[in-house]
Order: C-alpha cells, then structure tokens, then sequence
C-alpha cells in the first residue's frame, strides 16, 4: 500500500491512477475549468444586463460618463493583457513542446509581470485620478455642474465602471497567484510535454478574464463615441 | 506497481496533442492588437448609434480570436465546448429576458443615483 503510493508520488507524468490515461485525464481537467468559466460568464453577465439596461434608460448620462475616462489607459490595457495572452499561451505552448523549465518560467514571469502592469496603470493612473476628483462610489462622491439633471445617472455610470472593472481587477489579481503557483511549479520542474494541464486550465482563466475585458473596453471606454457632438 | 507503471507508460504513448505553431499564435496576437486600434479609431468617427453595434461586433470578433486559438477550442473537440455554448446560452438567456421585461414596461420609478437606489428598499424595515 505505502510502496504503491510511493511509486504514484514519484509518478513524473502527473498521472492519476482513476483514469483511463493522461488524455483522459487532460480532458477531465479542461471540462471542469470550462464549466467553472460558464458559471464566471454569468457572473459577469449580471453586471453586463444590468448595465445594457441603465444604458437603454439613460444613454446621455452613460455618454457623460464614460468621457471622464480616459481612452489612452483604456486602450494601453487591452494592449497589455492581450500581449500577456500571448505569452500565456507560449508558456504552455513550450511546456507541450517539452522546452527546458527556463522556458516556460519566463513566459510565466512575462505574463505575471503584463498583469502587474494591466494593474499599476489601472490603480496608479485611472483609479487614483479618480479618487483625487471624486468620482468615486462613496463618500464625497461628486455631482459636477455641467452635468445637470443627468448627474445622479453619471454617478450609476461610475459604479458600473467602479464595479466591473473592479471585479475584473479582482480576477487579475487571482490569476497573478494562480501564474505565482505555476511558476513555482515549473521551477519544480513538473512540467513535461506530457503533463502540462494546470498550465493549460490556468491559461484557460487567463484569457477568459482577457475576453472580459474586451467588452468591457469599448462598453465602459467608448460609449457615446469620441467624435465632437 | 508493475500494473501501475505499464499503466502510466500506456498513457504516455495515448498523448497526442496538437501544438499550434507559434506564428499561429503571433498572427492571431497582431489580429487582436489592430482590432483594437479598429475599435479606438471607429469611436472618433459619427456613426450615430452604428457606433456600439461596430464596437460590439468588434469585440466579438477578438473574443472568437481568444477563444478559438489562445483557449484552444478550434483543437479541442470534446465536452468543453458544450460547455461553451451552454454559457453563452444562459447569458443569452439572462440579456433577452431582462430585457424583454424592462423595454416593454414604462417604470414611472427607477433608481435615481447610487445611495437612492438602495436606501428607499429598507425603509419599510427601518420605520
């Protein structure tokens, strides 16, 4: 019994014995993220509903608003996470590839510091900016003049933005752990282009939270347009 | 333990994974990065309301992009993508009948700012 579980410990391929074999067991693991990810689109999808019906009722009020964002930090971030897409997606492409641990540790460590810089310019610059001008949810949260009757809208504007990019920072921040754990993993050597799949399931996470914020660029950016009206 | 490693070895000769070629990667990388400039440029052209639905058929288009080669689903043909449709089918759910129900209906009273929308539903317990 103990001499089983020892030979199952030192297993190198990351096999697990209720299986049939590594496909199996591979295909297993991705059904399971892909299930957790369809329970993430709904949880988000609330969020997505109830700000496709405030912006029906009051789109001038959702036009005023997302102009006090600020389109060059919106844009610079889509950049970023779609370049840390990428490097997820050599970090496992270098696992299956069987690549030395090096590898696949730097595009790990590329991702986790793109996501670190996704949330420096958003905390440091957009969120910080805005705190120091009160829009913010909260106390001292401001009505400006100039936007008149639609000023209680603006500020549901705000929370929207306040929320969902909130929540989505909240996910970055999870899977800069989750990409933490992984490179400790890798550094481990765990890795073989056999046994890639909480690499694979992590990246699954990743771009997800990357998919997100696609819509939530030009929902939250670029409502109204930019054009002078 | 014989059982065990013959076992673990007959897995290793099953794994035959597709390993999408890295220009793959990087055409789909650029794909994404020019989309986005697409979806910046389109916000400072009048387009009346055309300007959501270019954005949002944009968005669309750089999601597929994920999701099909950074996520793999073009590769993978197995349950996961039931369980794509399935999500994309209750949030369809979810948008449709929210607003089916709130376009249809003229409600005299809705919230009127943050704290106004919260407040005024615990009042009956307060007093």
């Amino acid at each position: 019994m103990s001499e089983a579980a020892t030979v199952h410990d030192a297993n190198p391929t990351g096999f697990a014995h209720q299986f049939e074999d590594l496909e199996q067991q591979r295909e297993a693991g991705r059904l399971g993220m892909w299930v957790f990810l369809a329970t993430e689109v709904l949880f988000f999808g609330g969020m997505f509903a109830a700000y496709t019906v405030y912006r029906s009722l009051h789109p001038v009020a959702f036009d005023i608003g997302s102009h006090l964002l600020d389109v060059r930090f919106g844009a610079t971030n889509t950049a970023v996470l779609i370049c840390s897409s990428l490097t997820m997606a050599l970090a496992i492409r270098s696992a299956q590839a069987g690549k030395k641990k090096g590898t696949i540790i730097w595009w790990l460590v590329l991702t986790i510091i793109l996501g670190a810089l996704f949330l420096f310019l958003k905390f440091r610059f957009e969120w910080y900016h805005d705190y120091l001008e009160h829009t913010i949810p909260g106390v001292g949260f401001h009505n400006l003049p100039q936007w008149g009757a639609n000023a209680p809208q603006v500020q549901m504007f705000m929370c929207f933005y306040f929320f969902m990019t909130g929540l989505h920072a909240l996910h970055m921040i999870v899977g800069i752990g989750v990409l933490a754990v992984l490179t400790g993993m890798a550094g481990r050597g765990k890795f073989t282009s056999q046994y890639f799949a909480p690499l694979e399931i992590s990246g699954l996470y990743w771009h997800f939270v990357d998919i997100i914020w696609i819509f939530l660029f030009p929902l939250l950016y670029l409502a109204g347009g930019r054009y002078p009206h | 333990m014989s059982d065990s490693t013959g076992h673990a070895g007959h897995a290793m000769d099953e794994v035959h994974e597709h390993i999408v070629p890295v220009s793959t990667y990087v055409a789909i990388f650029v794909s994404l990065l020019l989309l986005t400039a697409l979806t910046t440029g389109m916000a400072w052209v009048d387009m009346g309301r055309w300007n959501l639905v270019v954005a949002l058929a944009i968005a669309v288009c750089k999601a597929l992009l994920v999701v099909l080669f950074f996520m793999h689903v073009k590769y993978n043909k197995g349950l996961s993508r039931i369980a794509l449709v399935a999500a994309l089918f209750w949030l369809g759910l979810l948008i449709t009948f929210t607003l089916s129900d709130e376009l249809t209906r003229h409600w005299e009273i809705y919230p009127r700012g943050w704290a106004g929308a919260i407040l005024p539903m615990f009042r009956h317990l307060i007093f």
